[in-house]
């Protein structure tokens, strides 16, 4: 880790017609962090996590990543930002239709030269990199929860991005695969020196491997807390932060 | 940063091949080729002491020259994405591609194993249904009337313009193509009956059945398809609801119903249609309407209207069962909703000409 900052995000607000989901949300996030996003259900994680990647607009406030703005940016410049930062999404979203290979490939092939033996090789260390080195040539439907999740994180990885984002890795898996998954994502971190974004709200997760985290709050419609987790846990003074490190009704 | 090259250096104990500047995937890339031809000259090491930052791409061009040819210098950030990389292509050995026969015997046997399950699975299908309707017919409080109702409305009352817009163009072109050869012979009088019992006997039952086989099959089959997919109709079976009774039987009922009533719009709009152009050739509708009366039989439209309840019983089934037999993944509500407009339009086809061997025997 060091003091690059990756991201910056400054009194962001996102809002759905007259509803707003969070306002005057503020964090930066150095190279090589693991930084957790969590918060209970409803609350805007995702929503926070889709609008630092532009797919959801922005109504107040900014957010840069990398060094870019992307409301800012032109088409190009968004394109070459996105390039830059992996994503894997909730279900892990993997294309039905074609092999983890070829899944890992997809982006290799649309945004590089490489040729397919190299692209080839390179998804088959992608997802030797995850555990699946021997799944390469199953499809999405033959595999569980817990292998799409990680070949989810094969695929994003797949052009070596600086970033990776992570919504919900854990969500839905059992405990011995969320913990297999969390010690993917910190020997990715410390190995590789990608920064991470991972929205959770699996306690266990975000102990395990969160470096800083930020807390959103429904009720507050913005974050309402920031800092190391096991600080959170510890001496955390807002009620609904201490009701989630302790798991109590809030 | 400079750019990703590649030079192979002669030395007293073989080739070095030296890389050198930025191998990431635009460098990798570049060199592939000329990877390919400096391995194919032996080199007895790879030197990384110039490369200048490696990502994975950069990883997997030097991983090409396997464990044999050893590396030399290299940051050790280089050498640690290389080992990185080596370890995890370790992790995940080249998939052997299954070998597959394609020959035409296996190819054929397939087909028709495969069109034996298929028709025996269907027959299987048909006969859960008629057990279900059994069912239904001695508890009627099982059927769901509300959804029959919404069936009706959906695949009937929103079918009927799309229904009355066909048939009148299908009766005006039949019009007009069949008073060209009648012109020459002075017979154009008789273009009625040869669109009225077209119609009435083939072209409408048959045409009421595609439009249902294209809009509510492929709805019956991506609707309980979805379902089967979202594990909904497992759910419905594990709540001891049976899927035949709830899902599958309004649907074949309305299909049933709607069909006679969609053919009777087709026949009705079509016999217009064909009255507008007998009215541009200069036939007034008196003398269209005797001919309809005078060469028309009763029978020939219900004959025609019989055939479509049977083309709705055969429609409703196939779009039900195929979408309750889709398999898993994002292609298998678009492989049901095919399925089912392909085989109800096979099916109704097929029907048709066994029905037509059958009023030809019967006299109808």
């Amino acid at each position: 880790m060091n003091d690059e900052t990756v991201i910056r995000v400054e009194d962001l607000a996102v809002s759905f017609g007259p509803r707003t989901i969070f306002k005057d949300v503020s964090f930066e996030v150095k190279r090589g962090e693991v930084f957790v996003i969590l918060g209970g259900s409803g609350c805007g994680k995702s929503t926070l996590l889709k609008a630092l990647i532009g797919i959801v607009p922005i109504a107040a406030g900014r957010a840069e990543i990398l060094g870019v703005d992307l409301a800012e940016a032109d088409a190009e410049g968004q394109l070459e930002l996105l390039k830059r930062i992996g994503v894997m999404w909730q279900s892990g979203a993997l294309f039905g239709n074609m092999t983890l290979s070829e899944n890992v490939e997809l982006p290799l092939e649309e945004h590089t030269d490489l040729p397919r033996p190299a692209r080839e090789a390179l998804a088959r260390a992608k997802l030797g990199l995850v555990g699946l080195g021997d799944a390469a040539g199953l499809l999405p439907a033959e595999i569980s929860g817990g292998m799409a999740k990680r070949a989810g994180i094969a695929r994003a990885m797949a052009l070596d991005p600086p970033l990776l984002i992570l919504d919900e890795p854990s969500a839905g898996l059992d405990p011995i695969t969320s913990a297999g998954l969390d010690k993917l994502i910190l020997d990715i971190a410390r190995s590789t020196g990608t920064t991470f974004v991972v929205v959770t709200h699996e306690l266990q997760s975000i102990l395990a491997i969160g470096d800083r985290c930020i807390m959103l709050d429904k009720e507050a419609q913005g974050m309402i807390a920031m800092g190391k987790p096991r600080d959170l846990r510890d001496t955390g003074t807002h009620p609904t932060v201490r009701a989630f490190f302790r798991r109590e009704a809030a | 940063m400079t750019e990703a090259a590649l030079t192979l250096r002669a030395a007293p104990q073989g080739k070095t091949l030296l890389l050198s500047g930025r191998l990431d995937a635009a460098g990798a890339a570049a060199l592939w080729p000329a990877m390919t031809r400096a391995l194919a000259e032996k080199p007895s090491a790879i030197d990384l002491s110039a490369v200048e930052i490696m990502d994975s791409a950069g990883a997997v061009l030097v991983l090409r020259a396997g464990d044999d040819v050893p590396v030399q210098g290299g940051s050790p950030d280089v050498i640690a994405v290389l080992e990185r990389n080596r370890a995890a292509l370790a992790a995940a050995p080249v998939p052997v591609a299954p070998p597959r026969e394609f020959t035409p015997i296996t190819r054929f046997g397939g087909m028709v194993f495969g069109g034996i399950q298929a028709a025996l699975s269907g027959i299987a299908f048909v006969g859960e249904a008629l057990v279900a309707a059994f069912r239904v017919l001695f508890r009627p409080r099982l059927f769901r009337g509300a959804e029959f109702l919404r069936h009706l409305d959906e695949i009937g009352l929103r079918a009927f313009p799309l229904t009355l817009l066909l048939g009148f163009l299908i009766g005006l072109i039949l019009a007009y193509q069949s008073s060209i050869p009648l012109k020459r012979f002075g017979a154009e009088i008789f273009v009625p009956n040869l669109v009225g019992i077209s119609l009435l006997r083939e072209l409408g039952p048959l045409l009421a059945g595609v439009v249902l086989a294209g809009r509510t099959g492929s709805a019956f089959a991506a609707e309980l398809g979805t379902m089967t997919v979202n594990e909904e109709v497992n759910a419905l079976r594990i709540m001891g609801i049976d899927p035949m009774v709830m899902l599958v039987l309004p649907r074949i009922l309305a299909a049933i119903l709607v069909m006679p009533a969609l053919t009777l719009l087709m026949n009705l709009a079509g016999l217009a249609g064909m009255t507008v152009v007998m009215e541009t050739l200069g036939f007034p509708w008196s003398a269209v309407s005797n001919q309809l009366q005078q060469w028309l039989k009763l029978g020939d439209l219900m004959g025609g209207l019989f055939k479509s309840a049977c083309f709705g019983l055969v429609i409703g089934a196939i779009g039900c069962r195929a979408g309750l037999s889709a398999g898993f993944g994002p292609r298998a509500v678009g492989d049901a909703a095919t399925a089912a407009v392909v085989g109800g339009i096979v099916a109704i086809v097929a029907m048709d000409g066994v029905f037509a061997i059958l009023f030809f025997r019967l006299g109808i």
